[in-house]
């Protein structure tokens, strides 16, 4: 049993340990790529475990709970790390047509799949200490991926980022030194009876707030995202993709891990703040994008204002909320890289991605433009596309409880998220291009665009899929939302298996 | 001596606060060394500070003998430094990058990702 | 650096070093020690080799890249780390195999993983010191 929760991290690492030894040959991209389609497939029979059994969990090197490493997944945990698997496959595909073979032979693919290694395990891990070392995992891959085929905006997007994540992660280690100076356990399951118990519930609180603080500046929340739009506009496409769709979105699940497993003890008071944080991250974010002129600036601003309407999730707090929230974390990952996606290929038809430099897209790729409509249209809540169930549940658990201002706000955000998109829409494919070029395709090799149309236009299939059939999908955020609500069975599971 | 302790990462982390306020790419960093440490240190005094042996099973006994200090704390010490260094070791190698490369680590002058909007724009 | 009697001594250091860290590694389970701090001290030997002959020479003297070495010490970490399946146990649960006898007690030696996998951690840390040091030095 407990091999099913450890391939979907083992299958990456070992891949990156093969694709590096090969770096110098073309051998290795396609090493990535197997790699990739087998963490696809250990991570889809996870979910099938998860599936049949609801929660399940795995004590490394037999050592009991909560002594011992734990490895543990619900609904949540598991639909993570499928998406994971599902952008790492597409990135990985993608990569095939942008990463120049230089960049190959520094290793990019070993370190890309270290990268999905560290998230892979930021999700499933039991062990908050364990979560640390993931994040650094994590950390330690994206650094080198973002200045990685060097340039100077990169070096200077790499000094923010750094500096930013390195405090972040300091502020979440002392956090975790002061829970086990509090509770003796840093078991997640064990923790949650631990901190119910503890004497002093202030001090818990405000080791609550620097958990909200470091996962924050992960999740790029209200005031803590400056990092973000510094850097993600830099690497090559196929790294904001993966950035923009997955690191975040490790935040944003921690911060649910957290605040529904082990802080729920002053829910008033935690996640209120949380609340106006998320109004204030969504709102901010929009009218920053609303500013920009770049694709990927516009995009990256675009992907703070999406962190809030899943925070908001977390915050309401009620089971619809959750749903909503878990339902959003899932289609955004998958929307939001789709959409860096078609930002390189547009830069590689046009020559750049600032909006003031190209157009005529329109007109001499109608196909790729098809296929930015979908995400893009999705981002913003139209239906019948995913964005748009996302959206719906949230404002509808948001009026659920009166709370008018919110889903008034949530409303308004996706309005001006349709400005942002009809912007690029307008500027980078039905104006002309004002340089008087008609961008073809062929500026760039046939065998790049194949390589980068495949995903493209995978993710947007998912996307239509989900819009058009939301109910599974639905179904299966409210078992997940009811898990994170009563995590009895995530308690019991871990806790109670023996070796 | 957790009076003492606490008092080292208070000041610490004032030193630290203070020196990652600076413009100065590699202020910041050592400010950060001195955080890091702070945070290391509270690890630490979290497993309460008690006088005792290493906690090591001697030979031909089940468990430790007498009284032995939480191993841990320092478990996750060990492992925090060892992570620690590697980002700082990083961390630092980028900056030299940045400075043979760009010739300043003032991140004010550092407008290359985000270059100021031209005016005649 | 040009120091004749450093140049001299350094030889002297490294063998000396290098067998140290072995011995470290390998009285790594039941005694303090292991794979990690035997890794640092092997890289610290041939830190003090490329300090006194110039890391190219160090390079030479190491024959494989350090990156390589790093990954392969992760290749064997994790497969000491995936026999374990192959005996039905958990992820990374130690594997014993007693020779000449069924126990600690009474066995000349043992074959075991655990020993495996820090030999995994000596080579990741030998060789991530070795590459940032000398990315290090080479670019001074």
């Amino acid at each position: 049993m407990s091999w099913v929760l450890v391939l979907p991290i083992a299958v990456p690492f070992a891949t990156a340990v093969v694709a590096y030894l090969a770096r110098n040959y073309a051998a290795g991209r396609w090493i990535s790529l197997a790699g990739s389609g087998l963490s696809l497939v250990v991570s889809a029979v996870l979910m099938v475990a998860v599936l049949n059994e609801g929660v399940i969990a795995a004590q490394m090197s037999n050592w009991r709970a909560p002594f011992g490493i734990t490895l543990v997944a619900d609904y949540l945990s598991a639909v993570m790390v499928v998406i994971t698997a599902i952008t790492g496959l597409a990135t990985a595909i993608y990569a095939l047509g942008e990463i120049p073979e230089e960049t190959e032979r520094l290793g990019f693919y070993a370190l890309f799949q270290v990268l999905i290694a560290g998230v892979t395990g930021a999700f499933l891990t039991g062990d908050l200490f364990n979560l640390y070392v993931w994040f650094e995992v994590m950390l330690i891959a994206s650094f080198s991926l973002l200045v990685i085929g060097g340039g100077k905006d990169r070096l200077d997007a790499g000094i923010k980022y750094v500096a930013l994540n390195l405090v972040s992660t300091l502020i979440f280690l002392s956090g975790i030194g002061l829970l086990y100076g509090v509770t003796g356990t840093l078991n997640m399951a064990d923790l949650r009876q631990a901190v119910a118990q503890a004497e002093n519930q202030g001090l818990i609180t405000v080791i609550a707030m620097m958990f909200m603080v470091g996962f924050g500046v992960k999740a790029a929340v209200f005031p803590l995202f400056f990092w973000l739009p510094a850097s993600y506009h830099t690497p090559y496409f196929a790294i904001s993709a993966v950035f923009a769709g997955l690191l975040t979105k490790v935040g944003v699940y921690a911060l649910m891990r957290m605040f529904t497993l082990v802080f729920v003890g002053d829910v008033g008071f935690t996640h209120e703040i949380l609340l106006w944080v998320s109004v204030l991250t969504m709102f901010t974010g929009v009218i920053g994008a609303a500013a920009q002129s770049d694709f990927r600036k516009i995009l990256s601003f675009h992907i703070i204002s999406q962190i809030g309407y899943m925070t908001l999730g977390l915050a309401l707090f009620t089971p619809l909320a959750l749903v909503g929230g878990v339902f959003y974390l899932v289609h955004h990952i998958i929307v939001k890289a789709n959409l860096f996606f078609v930002a390189g290929l547009a830069q590689q038809y046009a020559g750049s991605t600032d909006l003031n430099r190209i157009g005529g897209l329109y007109k001499s790729a109608p196909l790729l433009a098809a296929l930015f409509i979908i995400p893009a249209f999705s981002l913003a809540g139209f239906p019948p596309l995913s964005g748009f169930w996302a959206k719906y549940l949230i404002v509808k658990a948001a009026l659920e409880i009166d709370a008018w201002f919110i889903a008034f706000v949530s409303l308004l955000v996706g309005l001006l998220t349709i400005f942002s998109m009809t912007k690029i829409w307008g500027m980078a494919f039905w104006k002309p291009h004002p340089d008087g070029i008609d961008p073809t395709p062929d500026r760039a090799p046939a065998r790049v665009t194949r390589a980068m149309i495949v995903p493209i236009a995978g993710l947007a299939a998912m996307t239509i899929v989900i819009g058009f059939y939301p109910e599974p999908f639905v179904q299966f955020a409210t078992t997940a939302a009811a898990q994170l609500l009563d995590p009895t069975d995530y308690v019991t599971t871990v806790l109670g298996v023996q070796p | 001596m957790e009076a003492l302790t606490a008092i080292v990462i208070g000041v610490l982390t004032a030193a630290a606060v203070y020196l990652m306020l600076a413009r100065n790419f590699m202020r910041f960093l050592f400010g950060l060394i001195l955080l890091s440490n702070a945070a290391n240190l509270t690890i630490f005094a979290s497993g309460r500070m008690t006088k005792g042996a290493p906690a090591l099973v001697p030979y031909g006994a089940d468990t430790p003998v007498g009284v032995v200090a939480n191993a841990l704390p320092q478990a996750l010490v060990l492992t925090a430094i060892v992570i620690g260094f590697g980002l700082l070791a990083f961390a630092l190698a980028l900056a030299f990058e940045v400075y043979r490369r760009l010739h300043s680590v003032d991140t004010d002058e550092m407008r290359y990702a985000e270059p100021k909007e031209d005016a005649t724009k | 650096m040009n120091s004749i009697i450093f140049t001299a001594a350094a030889r002297l250091l490294v063998a000396l070093l290098f067998v140290f860290s072995l011995f470290m590694l390998l009285r790594g389970h039941h005694l303090p020690g292991g794979g990690f701090i035997g890794g640092l001290i092997g890289a610290v030997a041939f830190i003090v080799y490329s300090l006194a002959c110039g890391p190219a020479e160090a390079r030479k003297a190491l024959r494989i890249t350090p990156e390589v070495i790093a990954m392969l010490g992760l290749g064997i970490a994790l497969l000491a780390g995936m026999f374990s399946f192959f005996m039905g146990d958990p992820f990374f649960t130690g594997q014993w195999y007693w020779v000449g006898g069924d126990s600690y007690d009474t066995a000349a030696f043992s074959v075991n993983t655990v020993l495996v996998f820090d030999i995994g951690v000596y080579l990741v840390v030998l060789g991530g010191i070795l590459s940032l040091t000398y990315a290090f030095e080479e670019e001074t």
